[in-house]
C-alpha cells in the first residue's frame, strides 16, 4: 500500500471526488491498528480522542527491531496533507480535521523523539494557504495559537526546541509574540528540534536569501563573484538548524508533488509518498517510511 | 525466402503497433495533453548490469530510448521535454565513465544533427542547459553548433540538461539578478526626466515630500518611455540652470531611494531571479518522470517542479516504454480538473 504509490504512477483519490473504496479500507484498517495504542483516531466519532492529553507522561517508544539506529534519517520533514478530507469522509467540518491533524503531529513529534531523529520540519501553513476562505484561515491561525499555548510546556519538558520558519509579518501580531516566546523559552532543548514552516514556501525562502545576499553585496561585504551555493544556504531560512537538509519527505493524502516546500533543501532528499490522511497517519505508517527509506542507496550523484 | 517472411512480418507489426499508438494518442488527446514533461534518466548502469552488457553499452540504450521517447511525445503533442542528461555531481564519478559518456553525448548530438534525424522531422529546437564551461572542449563546441543550427526550429523543443544541477542554476540567477539590480540602480541616476512629471516634481519636492517625488519621477521615466518624449524639448519654459538643480536633485533622490531600497533588498522580486534561470526558455514542466524507482530529484529542475507531480516507475531508463508514458499522462489528466477546481476556488 505505503509502496504502490512509489512502484507505479497509480491514480490516487483527490479531494473533490467521492471517497473510493481504497481510501475508506486504507482508513479503517490503520484505524484499527492505531487504536491499539491510542484513542486518538478512532472512527467516527471525533470525541473518543483525548484532545487536551499532553504528549509527556507516555512511555518512550523503543526503536522498532527492523530498524537500524545507524541508519535512521536526522532530518524527517512531513507535509502533513489530508485534514479536511479526513473530516469530510466523516462528515464532519474541516476544522474537526485539522484540530485532529494537531494531535497526530503532537504525537509524530513524540516518536520522532523517541526513535532518535533530530530534526522534524512540518509544513504547517504555506504562502499560498493565504488564499483560502478566511473563515478558514481564521479557524487554523486560532487553532495554531491554542496548540501553542497547549504543548509549550511539555516540549519544555521533552526537551524539543521549537523553531518557526516563514513570513512572521503576516501574521497577528499576538501570535507572532507567543511563537518569539515559544522559540525563546525552548532554544536550549536539544532533544528534537521540531522546526514549522508556517506562511512558508521554498520559493519565498529563495528569494528573501537572494534578498539578504543583495544587501551584503551592496554593503561591501561579499563580491558578486563569490556568491556561491555556501553564501544561499547561509542565508536560508533553515540556518535556524546544523542539518538543515532533509534526509526523508514524507507526504501523506496521495498527492504526489512536493507543493513548493522546502525547496532548495530537498534536492537529494528521499521522497516518500503514502496515500493515508494526516490524522490517520500512525506508527506503522512512520515504520513503513523509514523502512523504505534504510533501503535506499543514497549515491548523490556520484558512484 | 524466410528471412524475408520474416522481415515482412516484422514490419508489418511494425506499421500495426504504430497505428495502435497514433489511436492511443488520438484517444488521450481528447483530454488535456501535458505541455512539457521532464525526464531524470535513471537506470543505464543497473541495465548494463542487468544484461551482463558494458557500461557504455547500457548508456547507448538508454540513448535509444530517449528517442523512443521524444517521438512517443511529440506523436501525443508535447512541445517542450527535458531531459537530465549529466549532472555536476557526475563528475565526481570514475574519469573513465565521465569521458566515456562525453565521447557518447559528443556521438550523439551529432547523430541528431543529421538530415534525417528526429530533430529535423519534427522541428526540434535543441538547448542545452547547464555550466557549459564544464564539458570538455569537443562536447562544448558540437554542443554551441547544434544549439546555433536548430535555432530557427519552432515545433518541438527538447532542453537537455548537461552539467547541470538546479542549486547551480538558482546561484547563478541570484548572481545575475543582483548585477542588474545593481546596474538598475546606477543607470536611474543618469535617466532623464520629462516636463509633465517634472512639475510634479518640483511640487511635491517643494512640499518636502520624499516618497511622492520619487513616485512622480518614476511614473514620469515610465510615461517617457512610453511616449517616446524627451525632456530636452521643454527647456525654454523653465530655465536651464533651474531645471538642471532640480534633476540633480531629483535624480539623487531617486538614485538616494533606489539604493536604498537595493540596499534592503526590496527590489528583488521572484519574477527576477526566475527570468535568470537556464529554463526560462521553457514554462514549467507539467509532468517529472524518473525511472529505476528512486523517489528522489536529485538536484533536478527544483525551482521548477515544485508544484509538479512526480512518478518513480521501477522500469529502468533503457526499458521504459510507452505504458509508462500513457499512464503518467492520464494521472496527469485526472488531477488536472482537480488542479483546475482549485485554482478557480482561489
Amino acid at each position: 500500500m505505503t509502496m504502490l504509490s512509489l512502484r507505479l504512477p497509480i491514480s490516487l483519490v483527490n479531494s473533490v471526488t467521492p471517497p473510493n473504496i481504497r481510501i475508506t479500507l486504507s482508513s479503517k484498517t490503520h484505524a484499527a491498528v492505531v487504536s491499539k495504542r491510542s484513542s486518538a483516531t478512532a472512527l467516527p466519532s471525533l470525541s473518543t480522542r483525548n484532545e487536551g492529553a499532553s504528549v509527556s507522561g507516555e512511555v518512550s517508544e523503543p526503536l522498532p527491531a527492523e530498524l537500524a539506529a545507524e541508519l535512521m534519517p536526522k532530518h524527517v520533514a512531513v507535509i502533513m496533507d489530508g485534514n479536511g478530507r479526513w473530516a469530510k469522509l466523516r462528515g464532519l467540518p474541516a476544522s474537526a480535521g485539522h484540530r485532529v491533524g494537531m494531535q497526530t503531529l503532537m504525537t509524530f513529534a513524540k516518536l520522532c523523539c523517541s526513535w532518535g531523529v533530530e530534526v522534524l520540519t512540518v509544513f504547517m501553513f504555506s504562502t499560498q494557504n493565504w488564499l483560502r476562505p478566511k473563515v478558514e484561515v481564521d479557524f487554523l491561525l486560532r487553532l495554531y495559537e491554542s496548540s501553542l499555548i497547549s504543548t509549550i510546556e511539555c516540549m519544555k519538558m521533552e526537551g524539543i526546541r521549537f523553531s518557526m520558519i516563514g513570513d512572521l509579518s503576516k501574521f497577528p501580531e499576538c501570535l507572532q509574540r507567543m511563537i518569539i516566546s515559544a522559540e525563546n523559552d525552548t532554544k536550549h532543548n536539544s532533544r528534537l528540534q521540531l522546526i514549522v514552516a508556517a506562511s512558508y514556501s521554498g520559493k519565498y525562502d529563495v528569494v528573501q536569501a537572494c534578498k539578504s545576499v543583495a544587501k551584503n553585496t551592496k554593503d561591501g561585504l561579499l563580491h558578486l563573484e563569490d556568491i556561491n551555493e555556501n553564501i544561499i544556504e547561509q542565508e536560508l531560512e533553515t540556518k535556524c538548524t546544523k542539518f538543515p537538509y532533509p534526509d526523508l519527505l514524507i507526504r501523506t493524502g496521495g498527492d504526489l508533488r512536493v507543493s513548493n516546500f522546502l525547496l532548495w533543501q530537498l534536492a537529494y532528499t528521499e521522497l516518500y509518498f503514502n496515500s493515508v490522511l494526516w490524522p490517520d497517519f500512525g506508527k506503522d505508517d512512520f515504520l513503513d517510511a523509514l523502512s523504505s527509506f534504510q533501503q535506499r542507496k543514497r549515491t548523490y550523484g556520484g558512484r | 525466402m524466410q528471412k524475408s517472411t520474416g522481415d515482412i512480418i516484422r514490419h508489418l507489426l511494425s506499421g500495426l503497433y504504430g497505428y495502435l499508438r497514433r489511436c492511443i494518442f488520438a484517444i488521450l488527446s481528447v483530454g488535456p495533453v501535458p505541455n512539457h514533461i521532464a525526464f531524470i534518466m535513471d537506470g543505464n548502469r543497473r541495465y548494463a548490469k542487468k544484461r551482463n552488457m558494458r557500461e557504455g553499452d547500457g548508456h547507448k540504450a538508454g540513448f535509444t530510448a530517449l528517442m523512443s521517447i521524444l517521438r512517443y511525445c511529440y506523436e501525443l503533442g508535447v512541445k517542450y521535454v527535458t531531459v537530465y542528461a549529466f549532472s555536476i555531481d557526475n563528475f565526481k564519478r570514475k574519469p573513465k565513465e565521465v569521458q566515456t559518456l562525453m565521447e557518447l553525448m559528443r556521438e550523439k548530438i551529432e547523430e541528431l544533427l543529421q538530415q534525417e534525424s528526429l530533430i529535423n522531422e519534427y522541428g526540434v529546437r535543441l538547448h542545452f542547459i547547464g555550466d557549459l564551461k564544464l564539458l570538455t572542449e569537443p562536447v562544448r563546441v558540437v554542443v554551441e553548433k547544434a544549439m546555433r543550427v536548430t535555432a530557427h526550429n519552432n515545433q518541438r523543443v527538447v532542453l537537455i540538461c548537461v552539467a547541470y544541477t538546479s542549486r547551480h542554476e538558482i546561484v547563478n540567477a541570484v548572481q545575475e539578478c543582483c548585477k542588474e539590480k545593481w546596474n538598475e540602480v546606477q543607470a536611474s541616476k543618469e535617466a532623464k526626466v520629462p516636463t509633465g512629471a517634472f512639475a510634479r516634481i518640483d511640487q511635491s519636492m517643494k512640499a518636502n515630500d520624499f516618497q511622492d517625488s520619487c513616485k512622480a519621477y518614476s511614473n514620469g521615466v515610465e510615461s517617457a518611455r512610453k511616449k517616446d518624449c524627451v525632456f530636452d524639448h521643454n527647456f525654454g519654459k523653465h530655465g536651464v540652470d533651474h531645471i538642471e538643480t532640480e534633476i540633480t536633485s531629483c535624480n539623487k533622490l531617486v538614485g538616494i531611494n533606489e539604493a536604498k531600497k537595493y540596499k534592503q533588498g526590496e527590489v528583488i522580486k521572484l519574477v527576477d531571479i526566475e527570468k535568470h534561470m537556464y529554463m526560462a526558455v521553457a514554462p514549467d514542466p507539467d509532468i517529472l518522470i524518473r525511472t529505476s524507482g528512486e523517489a528522489r530529484l536529485s538536484n533536478f529542475l527544483l525551482w521548477q517542479t515544485s508544484t509538479c507531480p512526480l512518478y518513480a516507475p521501477t522500469a529502468l531508463w533503457p526499458e521504459i516504454g510507452l505504458r509508462h508514458l500513457v499512464w503518467a499522462v492520464l494521472d496527469f489528466q485526472r488531477h488536472h480538473f482537480y488542479l483546475e477546481k482549485k485554482k478557480k476556488q482561489f
